[in-house]
C-alpha cells in the first residue's frame, strides 16, 4: 500500500494537519477511495514512529486533530527512495473476474461462465461509459482524466480479457474437468 | 423523442455472404450509438446502408420523414453532401487536393464561397492539429494526419448525422481523443447525432449506447460470439 508514502509526498510542501491531508489526498487522488480520518491517524502514528514525521506545532488542548505533521529527514529520503523504486509487476494474477470464470466452470458449467461473461462486460462497459463522460465534461481538471485514463484503461485490459475467455471457455471446460 | 435515423429489418449480401441479417437501429438527434462486434460482422455494411451509399437488400432506412431505399441516387447524394457527413475506413481524401481544399470541397459542392469553404477549412484543420499540413496532399501527410483531415471534412458542414466508420483507427490515444472528444462536443452542441463504428471499448465509452453486431445481426449477450456456442 502506498499511503504512507502519499501523505509523506503531501507533507513535502510544509507542515499540515490530519485533515488537510485527507481533504490534499482526496483532491489529488479524485477516484481514489477517500482517506478516512481514523486511516490518517493511524498512519500519522506509525510514521511518526519510525521517525519519518513529527509533530511540529500543538494546540493548547492537544488532540490528535490539533497536531500539525512536519517531514523528517528520513522521512524526506524514505519518500525519495520510494519515488526512485520501480513498482514490481503483479506476480500474481488476483481478481474476482478470473476465479469467477474458473469456478463456474468448475462448480457449473460453460453456460454459466459466459452467462456471467455476458454479464460482467455488460457491468464493466456502462462504467467505461461513465468515467469516460466525466472525464469529457466540462471543466474536467486534468487531475479528473488522468485518473479516469487509469481506470478506463484498467477496464479497457478487463473487456479485452473478457472478449478473448469468451472465445476459450468450451476449451477451459474440458481441460478443468479431464 | 423521436428518431432522426432509423433503420428496420436491414438485410444485405455480397453474392453468397449475407453480411447483414435483419438490423434494426435507431439514432435520435444529438445522440451518439457505438457499433461493434469482431471483424467481418457487418459494421461497415450497416453504415453504408444507413448513409446511403449502399441499397440494403430488403429493409428500410427512414432519415426524418424519408425512405432512402424508395429516393434516387441524385437525392441520396445530395442527402450525403448536405446533411449527413461520412467517415469512411480507409482512403477518404482525394489525393489531387491539399488538405484545405479536401475540407472545403463539401461546402464548394454545397454551393458556400470560395473564401468562406477556405475559411471553415482552416479552422477545422486547426482544432484537429492539422493546420500545418493545409496546403499539402495527402500523400505527403502521415495516416493520423490524413485520418484528422478527414474528420475535418466530414464535420465541416455541421452535418445533422455523423457516420463514422473508426475514426481513430489509425491515432495515438491521445489525439484520438482530440477527435471523439471533438466529436462528442458538436453531437452535444448542436445535436449531431452519430453512428461510430470501432472494435476498441475505449472508444465505444463515449457513446450513449452500443450495438453490438455478431455475424450481420444484434447480438444480445454483447461479446460478439453466440451464446451457448
Ligand atoms: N465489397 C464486398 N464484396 C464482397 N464481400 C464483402 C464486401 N464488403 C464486405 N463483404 C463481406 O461482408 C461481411 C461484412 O463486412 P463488413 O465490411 O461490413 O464488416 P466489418 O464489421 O466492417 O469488419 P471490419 O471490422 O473488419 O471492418 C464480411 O464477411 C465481408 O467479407
Ligand atoms: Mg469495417
Amino acid at each position: 500500500m502506498s499511503t504512507p508514502h502519499v501523505l509523506l509526498g503531501l507533507l513535502a510542501g510544509g507542515p499540515r494537519h490530519g485533515y488537510e491531508l485527507k481533504r490534499a489526498h482526496d483532491e489529488r487522488m479524485p477516484r481514489a477511495k477517500p482517506l478516512a480520518f481514523g486511516q490518517v491517524y493511524a498512519t500519522l502514528g506509525r510514521l511518526e514512529r519510525d521517525g519519518l514525521v513529527e509533530q511540529a506545532e500543538k494546540d493548547q488542548d492537544g488532540g490528535p486533530e490539533r497536531v500539525a505533521y512536519a517531514l523528517t529527514s528520513r522521512g524526506r529520503v524514505a519518500l525519495d527512495e520510494w519515488l526512485h523504486t520501480v513498482e514490481t509487476p503483479a506476480p500474481y494474477v488476483v481478481s474476482a473476474l478470473f476465479n469467477k470464470v474458473v469456478v463456474a466452470l468448475l462448480a457449473a458449467d460453460a453456460d454459466r461462465a459466459r452467462s456471467y461473461l455476458a454479464d460482467q462486460r455488460a457491468a464493466h462497459m456502462a462504467r467505461l461509459r461513465e468515467l469516460t463522460a466525466a472525464k469529457t465534461a466540462p471543466g474536467a481538471s486534468v487531475g479528473d482524466v488522468v485518473a479516469a485514463d487509469f481506470a478506463i484503461a484498467h477496464l479497457d485490459a478487463d473487456l479485452r480479457w473478457l472478449q478473448a475467455t469468451l472465445l476459450r471457455v468450451a476449451d477451459l471446460y474440458r481441460e478443468v474437468h479431464a | 423523442m423521436t428518431p432522426i435515423l432509423r433503420g428496420s429489418a436491414l438485410t444485405r449480401s455480397y453474392g453468397p455472404t449475407l453480411a447483414l441479417r435483419g438490423v434494426d437501429v435507431e439514432l435520435s438527434p444529438g445522440e451518439i450509438l457505438a457499433v461493434t462486434g469482431p471483424s467481418g460482422c457487418g459494421k461497415s455494411t450497416l453504415l453504408h446502408c444507413l448513409s446511403g451509399i449502399l441499397t440494403p437488400d430488403s429493409g428500410a432506412v427512414h432519415y426524418r420523414d424519408a425512405d432512402l431505399t424508395t429516393r434516387s441516387e441524385a437525392d441520396r447524394s445530395k442527402l450525403r453532401r448536405t446533411e449527413f457527413g461520412v467517415l469512411f475506413q480507409y482512403g477518404q481524401l482525394v489525393p489531387e487536393l491539399t488538405a484545405a481544399e479536401n475540407v472545403a470541397l463539401p461546402l464548394l459542392l454545397a454551393g458556400t464561397g470560395r473564401r468562406a469553404a477556405r475559411e471553415a477549412a482552416t479552422s477545422w484543420l486547426d482544432r484537429f492539429g492539422v493546420a500545418d499540413c493545409a496546403d499539402q496532399r495527402p500523400g505527403t501527410m502521415s495516416g493520423g494526419q490524413q485520418q484528422r483531415c478527414a474528420v475535418a471534412r466530414a464535420l465541416v458542414t455541421e452535418p445533422a448525422v455523423l457516420f463514422a466508420d473508426e475514426p481513430t483507427g489509425s491515432l495515438d490515444t491521445v489525439t484520438g481523443e482530440t477527435v471523439l472528444t471533438e466529436i462528442v462536443r458538436t453531437a452535444r452542441e448542436r445535436g449531431m447525432a452519430v453512428l461510430l463504428v470501432t472494435h476498441d471499448a475505449r472508444v465505444a465509452g463515449y457513446a450513449d449506447r452500443e450495438l453490438v453486431l455478431l455475424d450481420g445481426a444484434a447480438d444480445p449477450s454483447g461479446l460478439g460470439i453466440g451464446i451457448g456456442s
